[in-house]
């Protein structure tokens, strides 16, 4: 066991994976020399050599086009998208090719991508910084979408993802690139499998990504006023784990879920949806969304306000559970 | 006021070339071979006997092009994009081209899949509707063709460097169209090609249109003059000179495998037939200029040439049309064989590895279609 940054961890996660399978490759802008923008790669150009650790120049189509090409001659590339505003240029090459190659040769081309993207918010950047795009990508058929919110999880689950034989988007929450926490680099555990990581009895807060840390903290500050909340980080967003959140729910009767990323045509919606149709009669409430609001990402100044934070969690879990909440004397429309 | 003539040039938009650019030609359109001193000796190798075989496979393609046509006006296809016009760009080009080597395609690239060994009746599949791709790209040494424009040219740059990273000498083709050379992706991968100094052919027939669009709305200059300033070598090639598109590629392969990096080739053709069987080019073509380029025909140049050098008799001429009538009927029998996916077939080969949600949709779509007494025996 190791202390190591979410970053760090995600880093040596890479390292073993270029050290365990010679086929795997990493390509992005900045990622050899500088070591990346957020110094995910340090090092590793230095110690795998510019042949498998590849700079590129700055097109994010091409970047993913060429991985398909790479993935067609027997490689395992694993790209970075610099900043997740900067990956719509390769939305093509991403969900009209990576996605269907699979499906469309009936099985004959694998596409094993792996897709990083620093995404979220948090951070007081400028625009295009700051963005939840998962949902563009959980809605196309033929990617597995994976998000992490421990230096564990991020370090085992970077290594799934890029041993998995389909083309994975592995969304890293930026403003905890900084979280510290314990490595075991022998730990294994399916990445698609959802995580308990408080258990309660009243309510189910759903999340994932930079957001668990926050509903942690909710469920502490619930605590202290005597409400027993159960927290469960989904890790993968694409496949849902919904059985787990299903036996949550049937215990606790009650359901936020919570997500920086805007709220209509959201994770949360298809969540919400997915669980009323599993458990509708041990629902004691509907289930009940905090997310971003349904503006562009704000100016920083005012990301806080669009941030789901613990208060907005705690308001949302007096809701559910039926409690004076912000709403309550709401009469707008 | 004098009107001043810099006055005029500043409307006037880009100046128009002085004059057309001329392109290398092997064998000129009533079938009198030119000499050529840098690409004559790609193709000092090919005997009269050999030119004959690809004036049969030149035959082929074009009689599998009608056929296709008729399959579709039949309702046996539900579209074709036919390549009349195109035959010598893609077998001289194909043809040059060695089993090791990877193309990747666009949709009217047909001609190219039959000379990499593609089965016939995979060559329909795709149109037929009965699958998403019609053959195992690496059995054949053909990614399955793009549809959405442009696409495909990155991932030949990406194999180009993954075989440039392995240490062979195989290279991989991109093949594309006049149109495709406004998308980004095509520049995006000209650009990485030339900076991993990949081994990939980048191969533009410029069939002077873009459905309805003309090369005119995509280029203000010759296409093959855009490689050079990506750092690319280029050449510009008589289209529909079997003997001339397969010199080019032969240089240009030829290069890629001593390390020299990508070259582009622009194969100067013309669509003679629709965009595709639900296009209808009388609404924009200029018959005059269909009548030049009907003028130009590939096939018939090197039939006088052939005939000339006392090659092709009437008796050849007779055998190769029958021989290739047989292979259309063949085409045809597949065809009409090829039979519609099992409902459940739908769910299959989504994701390689197992996949919970799927796995339930198909489960529950099974049972609904139970329910209706449509139930399936499946292999999954």
């Amino acid at each position: 066991m190791t202390e190591l940054t979410l970053s760090k961890a995600i880093g040596s996660g890479l390292r073993r994976a270029l050290h365990d399978d010679g086929r795997v490759v990493l390509l992005g802008q900045d990622i050899g020399r500088l070591g990346g923008v957020f110094r995910v790669t340090d090092g590793l150009q230095r110690d795998f050599g510019a042949d498998r650790v590849m700079d590129m120049p700055l097109a994010e189509s091409a970047i993913i086009g060429m991985a398909i090409g790479l993935a067609y001659r027997g490689f395992r590339p694993v790209c970075e998208i610099q900043f997740d505003g900067f990956i719509y240029p390769a939305f093509d090459q991403i969900v009209a090719q990576a996605a269907k190659l699979h499906y469309r040769t009936r099985g004959a081309v694998r596409m094993p991508l792996t897709i990083r993207v620093p995404y979220g918010g948090g951070i007081g950047a400028v625009e295009h910084h700051s963005e939840s795009p998962e949902a563009y990508f959980t809605h196309t058929s033929g990617l597995r979408v994976v998000t992490c919110s421990t230096p564990q999880d991020a370090h085992t689950m970077i290594r799934q993802a890029i041993a998995c034989d389909d083309p994975v988007l592995f969304f890293e929450p930026k403003r905890r690139y900084w979280t510290k926490g314990e490595v075991d680099e022998e730990a294994g555990f399916p990445m698609d499998l959802a995580r308990v990581v408080v258990e309660g009895a009243d309510a189910t807060i759903v999340t994932y990504g930079p957001l668990v840390a926050t509903a942690i903290d909710a469920a502490a500050a619930a605590a202290d006023e005597g409400l027993s909340i159960e927290v469960i980080d989904l890790r993968s967003l694409s496949p849902l784990d919904l059985d787990t959140v299903e036996s949550s729910v049937r215990k606790t009767g009650r359901l936020v879920i919570t997500h920086e990323a805007q709220e209509f045509g959201g994770l949360a919606a298809e969540i919400a949806t997915a669980i009323t149709d599993r458990c509708f009669s041990s629902l004691e409430a509907a289930p009940t969304r905090v997310t971003g609001f349904d503006v562009p990402y704000p100016a920083s100044r005012l990301e806080d306000h669009f941030l789901p934070d613990l208060d907005r969690m705690l308001d949302a879990v007096d809701r559910v559970m039926g409690r004076q909440n912000s709403l309550s004397g709401w009469s707008g429309s | 006021m004098p009107k001043e003539s810099h006055t005029d040039d500043a409307v006037a938009g880009p100046p128009a070339p002085a004059e057309p650019p001329g392109f290398v030609t092997l064998l000129d359109p009533s079938g009198i071979r030119v000499a050529n001193a840098e690409f004559d000796p790609y193709v000092a190798d090919v005997t009269n006997d050999q030119l004959a075989r690809l004036y049969d496979d030149l035959v082929i393609v074009r009689r599998l092009d009608v056929e296709a046509t008729a399959l579709q006006r039949q309702g046996e296809l539900a579209l074709w994009p036919p390549l009349l016009g195109q035959e010598a760009a893609q077998v001289g080009s194909a043809r040059a081209l060695r089993a090791d080597d990877f193309v990747f395609s666009s949709y009217r690239e047909n001609a190219v899949a039959y000379c990499r060994g593609v089965a016939l009746p995979d060559l329909l599949r795709v149109w037929r509707g009965t699958a998403q791709s019609g053959w195992n790209p690496f059995e054949v040494g053909m990614a399955t063709p793009s549809i959405v424009i442009g696409a495909q040219t990155l991932h030949a740059m990406g194999y180009a460097v993954g075989c440039q990273r392995d240490g062979v000498d195989s290279v991989a083709v991109a093949y594309f169209g006049d149109g495709a050379t406004s998308e980004g992706d095509v520049n995006e991968a000209m650009i990485f090609a030339a900076s991993f100094r990949a081994p990939v052919v980048f191969f533009c027939q410029n069939n002077q249109w873009a459905i309805s669009e003309p090369v005119s709305l995509q280029a203000q200059r010759p296409l093959s003059e855009r490689a050079p300033g990506f750092g690319i070598p280029s050449i510009r090639v008589d289209g529909n000179d079997v003997l001339a598109v397969m010199a080019a590629t032969r240089q240009a392969l030829e290069r890629a495998r001593c390390g020299g990096g990508p070259t582009f080739i622009e194969a100067v053709t013309y669509r003679m037939g629709p965009h595709t069987t639900s296009d209808d080019p009388s609404r924009y073509v200029d018959a005059l200029q269909h009548e030049e380029w009907a003028a130009k025909d590939p096939l018939a140049r090197v039939e006088a040439h052939l005939r000339d050098r006392g090659v092709l008799t009437d008796e050849l001429a007779e055998s190769i049309a029958s021989h290739a009538d047989e292979i259309a009927t063949e085409f045809r029998c597949g065809c009409v064989e090829l039979t519609d996916p099992l409902p459940l077939e739908v769910f299959d080969h989504v994701y390689a590895e197992p996949h919970r949600a799927i796995a339930r949709q198909r489960s529950q779509y099974a049972a609904y279609l139970a329910s209706i007494g449509m139930a399936q025996t499946d292999g999954e």
